[in-house]
């Protein structure tokens, strides 16, 4: 891959803070048009790595480069071209949406427009509210439709679901998928493995300051992280196997029972499952040089 | 790319500037809590003022409103400048909202342009409302040379360039956004006592007064009185003069320390950000 069809490139990204290293060592590589998902849990180093790309904070440490540019040098053309949607904030509490929206247009060289952002994010009966009256779902999206006017080529969502009850959440993905659509990059944190499942073209696990694995939602934790698992109950307790051929398993064990499997269950992994594996691997890891 | 239109010019920091300028009036005045703390109050404690001294006869036949307007005029000049910003500027910081604009093409210049705007904007309305107030309602005479009018803008000026950018340099003290009403506003009532507007300046006790020298106020509510109250009053100051070089010279080096400060220390996220 040409580093030119990158529009993140991150090699060996170090960020200590006075208690702790964050960041022990990131590489990151994003495709324009790629939308990646950056998961993993508190304290991982998530929010540390993306601030470090939206030019908030500097490396201690690596080579950062967001759409050709170090973010620790930006300047505002530079800026023109990203859009960030970090936490909500409370103020500007007595603007409206739409003053809201049509004022931060005024940032941008090329935006889009007003009213078909604040229409893209299903606001448009809140489009003379004052934001102080909006639910916290409804912050989060006006917090999409200013971090969307400007146009970007690259888009930074951090938890962009949080709070949202499941219908906004598949209006929020709708929303996504069509920004995608029209060829915008998308780095998504968030602590829904669905969300990242449904979203993501590609996914980055993230632990303990070190990126674990980077994959497709569907490849991620290799081949052996997919295969099937068989439980059931017996006298001597719970049982689970792990096996490539499921079928013939049940056909073992509907010979050992006489009618009904006790508790049988067939899965396979969800991304969550294969998720927990890989990060508890980390917390056994830290549990272990710990007690050492 | 998401865009296949052409590059377009960043629209200028002066531009945004002046769009931020209309934004913060707008929330300015929609915002009960600034509009009563900040922008009526010397027009309601000036009404008060009044009414309670309505007997009592200053020197050279000045009457209480008379006596209070200027004070109050002081006051308000300090309330929309370093109160306004040294508040507003620590909440926005604290809820995410600098931040948030530091993540958008606006530039630094036009968050700034914005604040000063709107310093400009609520002082002048104020002053005004305060001279309709006092000369109208109150039967304050108010002053017709050139002469001092014009002492009046470069005092004008000054108070409010010094107020605005120790306002920006302060907000940086509260810890957080609930903590800046609770830690600014003493500041600022604190100074209106020792620095003579709510008390007649002369009356105060040479220690009050000596401490209030040091700061901005005592200089802005003296310029302001000899623009206000009948030449003849100036032997009834302390120091038998209104000292407008000495309060020039000290409100400009507030203005310069202000200023270096306020470029040290200003922010645009939340200390324990990182």
């Amino acid at each position: 891959m040409n580093d030119n069809d990158l529009a993140v490139r991150v090699r060996g990204l170090v960020k200590r803070y006075p208690d702790k290293v964050a960041v022990a060592g990131v590489d990151l590589d994003i495709r324009h048009g790629e939308v990646f998902a950056l998961l993993g849990p508190n304290g991982a180093g998530k929010t540390t790595t993306t601030e470090i790309l939206e030019g908030y904070r500097r490396a201690d440490e690596g080579d950062v480069r967001v759409l050709g540019i170090d973010p620790a040098h930006a300047d505002r053309h530079w800026r023109a071209r990203i859009g960030i949607v970090a936490q909500s904030s409370r103020e500007e509490a007595e603007l409206s949406v739409a003053e809201l929206v049509q004022h931060f247009a005024r940032y941008y060289p090329n935006p889009r427009d007003p009213d078909e952002v604040i229409a893209s994010v299903g606001l448009e009966d809140k489009r003379k509210t004052r934001t102080r009256k909006l639910s916290g779902g409804q912050r989060r999206r006006l917090d999409v439709a200013l971090g969307v006017i400007g146009n970007p080529d690259l888009l930074f969502l951090d938890e962009p679901t949080t709070g949202f009850d499941p219908e906004a959440r598949r209006h929020f993905w709708t929303l996504i998928e069509n920004l995608r659509t029209a060829g915008t990059t998308i780095l998504l944190t968030t602590h829904y493995l669905d969300e990242a499942e449904h979203l993501a073209d590609r996914v980055g696990v993230i632990a303990d300051g070190r990126m674990l694995e980077v994959a497709t939602p569907d490849t991620l934790g290799g081949r052996g992280a997919r295969t099937a698992r068989v439980s059931w109950l017996d006298a001597d307790g719970a049982h689970e196997i792990r096996t490539d051929e499921p079928t013939a398993e049940l056909a073992r064990l509907m010979l050992r029972f006489d009618g009904e499997i006790p508790e049988l269950q067939i899965r396979r992994p969800s991304l969550e499952d294969i998720y927990l594996d890989l990060i508890g691997a980390v917390d056994a890891d830290a549990l272990e040089g710990a007690t050492r | 790319m998401s865009t296949t239109a052409p590059a377009r010019p960043l629209p200028s920091a002066v531009q945004i500037g002046l769009s931020r300028i209309g934004l913060e009036v707008k929330q300015f005045f929609r915002e009960k809590e600034q509009l009563l703390f900040t922008f009526f109050f010397p027009i309601i404690f000036l009404a008060i003022f009044s009414a309670v001294f309505s007997g009592t006869e200053f020197a050279q036949g000045v009457d209480a409103a008379t006596y209070f307007t200027p004070g109050m005029i002081a006051s308000g000049i300090f309330l929309t400048s370093f109160q306004s910003l040294a508040i507003t500027i620590a909440m926005e910081r604290d809820e995410d909202l600098l931040k948030r604009l530091r993540g958008t093409p606006m530039s630094p210049q036009s968050y700034f342009i914005g604040k000063i705007g709107l310093v400009l904007f609520t002082s002048v309305a104020q002053f005004g409302l305060l001279l309709a107030v006092a000369g109208l309602l109150l039967g304050v005479d108010l002053p017709s040379s050139a002469d001092k009018w014009l002492h009046f803008l470069w005092i004008f000026v000054l108070g409010t360039a010094s107020g605005s950018v120790l306002g920006i340099a302060f907000s940086g003290v509260p810890k957080s956004g609930k903590a800046a009403s609770a830690v600014v506003t003493p500041v600022v009532l604190l100074l209106q006592f020792i620095s003579g507007v709510y008390f007649v300046y002369s009356s105060l006790p040479a220690w009050m007064r000596a401490v209030s020298e040091v700061f901005p106020l005592k200089w802005l509510a003296q310029g302001m009185r000899s623009v206000f109250l009948p030449d003849g009053f100036e032997a009834s100051e302390p120091g038998g003069s209104w000292q407008l070089g000495t309060g020039a010279i000290v409100l400009t080096l507030w203005l310069v320390v202000g200023l270096i400060v306020a470029q040290r220390v200003f922010r645009w996220t939340r200390r324990d950000a990182g």
